[in-house]
């Protein structure tokens, strides 16, 4: 689960009003990338907002998507960042996440997948995507949507990158409930260093302040009330069925001090369902391996994804 | 005034620790706190006390559903109204309510509210709530953002089970049933009266105006709190240009009577403390997952459970901030009346669900206080609103002659041997 934050407008995670600032603190000097937000339509109907960091050299890799997490994509995704230095990086806000009221139209697991297939044809459309198998990444919500968009179309997926992935469940290993967590409890619970972890997840949101409170309680409904659509009560939709589908080569990237998804049992079970999945940890990194160890978690998706 | 006797059904065994060593009375509460032998006591005197409230003349008696909680030991309703109705004769059976998104399909409330209906007498009204969040998302797991979509397609489902006249078809998003053709029909046509309590959801307000559904506000924080709410829906009640008779809305109030207001506290205020202090320790993050709530009701502001400080509310209470705050309205008959007055007055309403039962009280101070209300009380309050004495229009209409299958038996098992006995004279004679 990713996270949202700025503290002065928390409830707009992707505000285009905001521009991310492109030479954030984990990149050199010379920004080798761009950041330009963009508005497409499905054909279902769902405007839906994309940010896309492109290289400011012409890049000759293939595009990655990348999905994040359910609490939405951060106003400063490092990695995201670092990856786009030779490859164009494409990461959809997820309705929900963003002022458009497209999450009222995706209410079940099916929806939430052909509303990514659908996603990708709007970039095709808008050329950003040529007609050729898609480089796809996915952390925790996004893993499993991700997942399961491979698992229904697994050869228009070339590469899949799951990032600490939601979507499975052992019985024996209950993972915490998301649901009833305290916003000032995320952080001890989403990172390797909780004291990190707060400034990344709450900012300066004093928990005090009715105004503030409720500002994030509304950006809070949206976005976990539509991610409780394919991970409440459980976050199980019987994806682990499914897997045998995935003939594409797949990573599992994956913070190995991850208290919400444990590394075991849970990377251990992906990496049973998964064929000839790779498995690839993180140390020293949470739940949000892309936010507390962006460079490590950058090189191995790089890595993977060339070879 | 309609006055109905509610017993929550409060499990009062939680220990005097119990704040400090568990998170929450609610959902994960401690499992080995329930002992089902004693249960057979608690229950049955918690049936008691709500014939015994028949017997005293209150207009109804309610029961409510709640799951996985400490202070509610009724996940079913439908189970002590069945009994209720069988052991009562006069008193409406209010059960407020169903939680109707949890019942799959939900034509079994159609028919466990039918049955209700029948084996009453006409004496049911119909509770529908939402239901809260601990029970419907975390207890029942129903996903928090299709909480009210599935209470909305539920609802129209049950209306429509009473009252098509034809089999029909259902197709809906989460029910779908080829044949609905519910057996039995409640005897109140078109159906029972419907009551709606609604916590603080806006949308709730045009949905009771939009069906003609009673609005029922039921917290515990009493009425000076509650004012603010009802205020709102009596605004809504104008807006709409709907009459506003006072039994359109319905309040909960905790009360307790004695002869004088220290003795009161002396009865009553050890088990109201343990009630708020205890039976309330909800932990914060069952309380409103994100979806559950619409975005409107969060930007009125209705909910603060999140500011870390609230989280002490209670537990620092005393008797004397529960009788100023008007948690609980209690003292001598004359000071019950006043506030009582004060009250159904200030939130214009022309139902009262009273909280006798509270807490660990224990069984005689319960019936003390609840006949004290009921004899010296009661009466003075019957008719607060007179330019709507005849306003029935949310109350039970119940047959006029109802069976007794005791009187029955015995008549008709006297008039078969007497009829056998005079043909078998005349077979004898030839």
């Amino acid at each position: 689960m990713s996270s949202t934050t700025s503290a002065q407008n928390p409830s707009n995670p992707a505000n285009p009003a905001n521009p991310a600032n492109p030479a954030s603190s984990s990149t050199t000097e010379t920004p080798s990338f761009a950041i330009d937000t963009i508005t497409v339509t499905t054909k279902r109907g769902i405007a839906s907002r994309v940010r896309l960091y492109r290289p400011t050299v012409t890049p000759t890799l293939r595009p990655l998507i990348f999905l994040h997490g359910a609490m939405g994509l951060m106003d400063d995704e490092p990695a995201l960042e670092m990856i786009a230095a030779d490859r164009l990086v494409i990461a959809p806000i997820w309705p929900g996440y963003s002022d458009e009221p497209g999450e009222l139209l995706i209410e079940d697991m099916l929806d939430f997948t052909l509303h990514g297939w659908d996603l990708v044809e709007a970039l095709r459309a808008e050329e950003l995507l040529n007609a050729d198998p898609i480089n796809l990444a996915g952390h925790c919500m996004g893993g499993m949507i991700a997942a399961e968009m491979a698992g229904l179309a697994p050869s228009l997926v070339a590469r899949l990158v799951l990032l600490n992935p939601l979507g499975i469940w052992i019985d024996a290993h209950p993972i915490p409930d998301i649901f009833a967590t305290l916003p000032y409890e995320f952080a001890p619970l989403l990172f390797h260093d909780p004291t990190k972890g707060t400034a990344h997840l709450i900012g300066q949101t004093d928990w005090n302040d009715t105004k503030a409170i409720e500002i994030f309680l509304v950006a809070n409904a949206r976005r976990l009330g539509t991610a409780g659509k394919i991970l409440f009560p459980i976050p199980n939709r019987r994806l682990s069925k499914r897997l045998y589908r995935l003939s594409t080569p797949t990573a599992l990237v994956w913070g190995t001090s991850d208290k919400l998804v444990a590394l075991d049992p849970y990377a251990t079970r992906w990496n049973e369902l998964i064929p000839h999945a790779q498995f690839i940890p993180i140390a020293e990194a949470g739940h949000l391996p892309n936010l507390e160890q962006p460079a490590a978690t950058a090189q191995a998706i790089k890595e993977f994804l060339v070879h | 005034m309609k006055f109905t006797f509610f017993n929550l059904m409060p499990w009062p065994g939680l220990p005097e620790d119990f704040r400090e060593n568990n998170r929450s009375v609610w959902v994960d509460i401690d499992s080995k706190l329930f002992d089902p032998v004693k249960a057979n006591a608690i229950y049955n005197t918690y049936m008691d006390q709500l014939e015994f409230a028949d017997s005293l003349g209150f207009d109804g008696i309610g029961v409510n559903e709640h799951h996985q909680n400490g202070y509610g030991i009724m996940p079913s309703p439908n189970i002590i109204a069945a009994g209720l109705a069988r052991r009562t004769t006069n008193a409406a059976i209010a059960v407020i309510g169903n939680s109707i998104a949890l019942y799959n399909p939900p034509i079994r409330v159609a028919e466990e509210f039918a049955m209700l209906d029948c084996i009453s007498g006409g004496r049911l009204l119909a509770g529908f709530p939402v239901g809260t969040a601990m029970d419907t998302n975390f207890c029942y797991g129903t996903i928090p953002a299709l909480t009210r979509d599935r209470y909305n397609e539920a609802h129209d489902l049950i209306m429509r089970a009473w009252t098509e006249p034809e089999p029909f078809a259902f197709d809906g998003k989460y029910t779908q049933l080829r044949y609905v053709n519910t057996w039995p029909k409640p005897i109140q046509k078109p159906h029972p009266p419907v009551y709606i309590p609604g916590g603080g959801s806006v949308e709730t307000w045009d949905f009771c105006l939009d069906h003609d559904y009673n609005y029922s506000y039921l917290s515990f924080a009493g009425y000076k709190a509650g004012k603010a709410l009802m205020d709102g829906y009596w605004k809504r009640v104008a807006e709409r240009n709907v009459d506003e008779s006072p039994y359109r809305g319905s309040f909960a109030q905790i009360i307790a009577v004695a002869d004088t207001d220290a003795q009161a506290e002396e009865l009553y205020a050890e088990h109201m403390l343990y009630f708020f202090n205890r039976c309330l320790h909800v932990y914060p993050g069952f309380a409103d997952p994100p979806g559950y709530r619409t975005i409107n009701t969060i930007k009125a502001g209705v909910l603060n459970s999140f500011r870390q400080e609230n989280r002490q509310v209670f537990q620092s209470l005393t008797w004397k901030d529960l009788i100023k705050g008007g948690f609980v309205i209690a003292g001598s008959p004359d000071t019950v009346a006043e506030q009582m007055e004060d009250m159904i007055k200030t939130l214009h309403v022309g139902h009262v669900f009273g909280l006798f039962h509270m807490g660990d009280m224990p069984d005689w101070k319960t019936r003390y206080s609840t006949q004290m209300f009921a004899e010296k009380v009661m009466p003075r309050l019957k008719n607060l609103w007179p330019e709507w004495h005849n306003d029935d229009r949310w109350w039970c209409k119940p047959l006029e002659t109802r069976v007794s299958m005791e009187d029955s038996y015995v008549n008709r098992l006297k008039d078969w041997e007497a009829s056998k006995a005079q043909s078998d004279a005349e077979r004898a004679q030839g």
